[in-house]
């Protein structure tokens, strides 16, 4: 029996740490079945393998890491076209495997995880939804094997939570359009080469003036300005849209002119649905930290996990994760049914944001003193897991969303 | 030619392993179990000898209860053509787990048997062993770097780390190897793999099918902790070192 505790050390130094404590894996049989839960555990042994490692270096230094091409990497891996069809390179799969994906990812790195959640749903997944045949021939490949980084923009300096006051015209011309005005908070910006662009092709219309266009990086009069120093999700480069006379041709309009709206507004309910598995995946690298730490961590001759205190708070960040995981993983299974809500779209991410905000806090101050030192990744979860009530639609919106529409039914 | 792998479902190495209170053995309630690593690199190799078209099929073999259909679906999800369980309600030791692959491989003739060299769960290091000598085939153990030579010489060349570094060895097929821990990397089981496994036939079979005698004659008497490490002690002088080497702790 010695030599097997011998051997199993020697085997796990020896073996990079590949699989970290599966923690829940009671409850996850309540929401998955064989075949989402050996994709789940597949999706976390590579990016516990491939990604967490860089996650720390990726927030110092608030950038992606230049010796590994993670976008290959995840598309060698089948991650970016999970819901696209097979004849492009996807897996014509559904919802609940790309918030299984995203959940995994966030666990590894916040950063990575809402680059990939831009490049994969906002861009990726729009283009599969809106796109005709010759765009999605034309575009989606190279997106999906990770040659290329998409991206999208419909937020301006003047017009986050008013997206519809957008500003950002194009005008008709021969052949085409002319874009300009400016795009903000625009997630792979930076190094996008496709993205998709909400401009005003009639701006006395109001929201129905409003069309999505498929912009390429390096169409003359298309820049990108600054990349934006952020609080968190550092490494997800994030910046400013700038056009000026930006030439657009007819065909890169992606659905209808003057339809964009409706792009718009569909794309953002699916947009929260993975997105909120964003936070679930903050979550589970709280307590992946937490409880290993209450075992080892003594004071007063007792572990940390013995005291009522931390129970406490232990039991609230497993109940808030565990609750958040049921309700995004159920909405995602009726969207893959077909019955897509924006109520429960927005509840997911306003839920799970929320709570993951408050159990990063809660991870800090189970580590105490620690928990205020870079050294320990806390820190950095509660910097990543605040984005998620602003991104996508902040808390208020959604509320606003939700209340919206019980006021009317 | 057609390669065997027998993959042993264990507990996963990360779980801090509880002997149950009666010490009849290891707690496995509610405890995650997954494919032995040794298996994974063997199921590895024998896919990288398929893909250089050596092989024509790879066959994964699982023994043990019905969650072992779970190892194999992990092996056919990385890339395994079909699996066999061999059904058992209860863990077999070594010998008898040899003498059921030495009754499929009289059925299925394959060119090659992969196994890992040891299960992290009882270290045992013998089922590889004895089955090469069940079925008077070559073995290669410890095998570090494996290269089939041209098919129709029917043979492999092995590097085995042993005590004293590398061994080289050279097999005629067919052969029993067994992997050591830096032979290769195992790959990750992809979605679209995890798909295509689904349809992948896992064939049940009966020891009963087998016609193998399962009687051991090994009992486990006892399985209790290692006693705790205990503090050491500072010593004042050399003598009094070497005197507790020799009366205290025996080993000199």
């Amino acid at each position: 029996m010695q030599r097997l505790f011998a051997a199993r050390s020697v085997l796990g130094n020896a073996v990079k740490t590949r699989r970290r404590q599966h923690l829940s894996s009671l409850s996850s049989s309540l929401l998955f079945d064989e075949t989402q839960l050996q994709f789940k555990e597949s999706v976390s042994k590579f990016a516990q393998d491939v990604i967490a490692p860089h996650a720390e270096r990726i927030d110092k230094t608030n950038s992606f890491p230049k010796d590994v091409n993670l976008w290959k990497l995840m598309g060698e891996f089948n991650l970016h076209g999970i819901t696209a069809p097979e004849e492009y390179g996807g897996l014509g799969l559904g919802y609940l495997y790309h918030c299984i994906a995203m959940e995994e990812i966030s666990r590894a790195s916040g950063s990575v995880a809402l680059s990939y959640g831009a490049h994969s749903n906002l861009c990726i997944n729009q283009l599969v939804r809106n796109g005709n045949t010759s765009q999605k021939h034309k575009y989606l490949p190279k997106l999906i094997s990770g040659e290329h980084v998409g991206a999208l923009a419909m937020s301006e300096p003047n017009a986050g939570s008013d997206v519809v006051s957008m500003k950002c015209k194009a005008d008709k011309v021969d052949g085409g359009f002319l874009i300009n005005g400016n795009k903000m908070w625009c997630t792979n910006g930076p190094s996008a080469q496709t993205l998709i662009v909400y401009a005003k092709t009639d701006t006395k219309a109001g929201s129905k003036g409003i069309t999505a266009f498929v912009i390429e990086k390096g169409m003359a009069g298309f820049s990108t300005a600054q990349k934006l120093d952020k609080l968190g999700m550092r490494g997800s480069d994030t910046c400013e849209l700038v056009f000026e006379n930006c030439f657009v041709p007819e065909e890169n309009i992606l659905g209808k002119e003057g339809k964009g709206v409706y792009v718009l507004m569909s794309g953002l309910d699916l947009e929260r649905l993975v997105l909120a598995a964003g936070p679930l995946g903050i979550m589970q690298a709280c307590l992946d930290i937490v409880l290993p730490y209450i075992r080892q961590r003594e004071q007063f001759g007792r572990p940390l996990g013995e005291f009522q205190f931390i129970q406490g708070k232990v039991a609230d960040m497993y109940t808030a994760l565990q609750s958040s995981r049921s309700y995004v993983y159920s909405v995602a299974r009726e969207c893959d049914n077909g019955k897509v809500d924006p109520k429960d779209c927005a509840g997911t991410i306003l839920c799970a944001a929320e709570r993951a905000t408050q159990v990063a806090l809660q991870a800090i101050q189970c580590l105490g003193g620690n928990g205020y030192i870079n050294e320990y990744a806390t820190g950095r979860l509660l910097r990543d897991a605040k984005l998620y009530e602003i991104g996508a639609g902040t808390s208020e919106i959604r509320r606003m969303v939700i209340g919206r529409e019980l006021f009317k039914e | 030619m057609k390669i065997l792998v027998a993959v042993k479902r264990v507990v996963d190495y990360a779980v801090k392993i509880r002997v149950k209170p009666d010490k009849t053995g290891v707690d496995t309630q509610n405890v995650k179990m997954s494919m032995n690593p040794f298996c994974e690199i063997a199921l590895e190799e024998a896919l990288r000898i398929k893909e250089a078209g050596f092989a024509k099929e790879v066959v994964a073999v699982s023994i043990g209860p019905s969650q072992c259909v779970d190892t194999l679906r992990t092996g056919l999800a990385m890339g395994a053509d079909r699996g066999i369980h061999v059904e058992a309600s209860y863990s077999f030791l070594p010998l008898t787990i040899a003498k059921i692959l030495k009754s499929l491989a009289d059925v299925e003739n394959p060119g090659l048997i992969f196994l890992g060299k040891q299960a992290i769960d009882d270290d045992c290091n013998q089922t590889g062993q004895m089955v090469a000598a069940l079925l008077g085939w070559p073995q290669a153990t410890f095998a570090s770097k494996v290269v089939v030579l041209d098919k129709d010489k029917q043979s492999a060349t092995v590097d085995r780390e042993v005590d004293e570094g590398l061994e080289t060895l050279s097999v005629d097929l067919p052969a029993v190897i067994t992997t050591d821990l830096r032979l290769n990397q195992p790959r990750y089981a992809t979605l679209p793999n995890i798909m295509k496994a689904k349809s992948k036939p896992i064939k049940k079979m009966t020891l009963e099918d087998l016609k193998v005698d399962i009687k051991s004659d090994i009992e486990i008497v006892e399985v209790t902790e290692p006693p705790k490490r205990k503090s050491g002690v500072i010593v004042s002088s050399v003598d009094e070192l070497i005197y507790k080497l020799k009366n205290e702790a025996h080993v000199v």
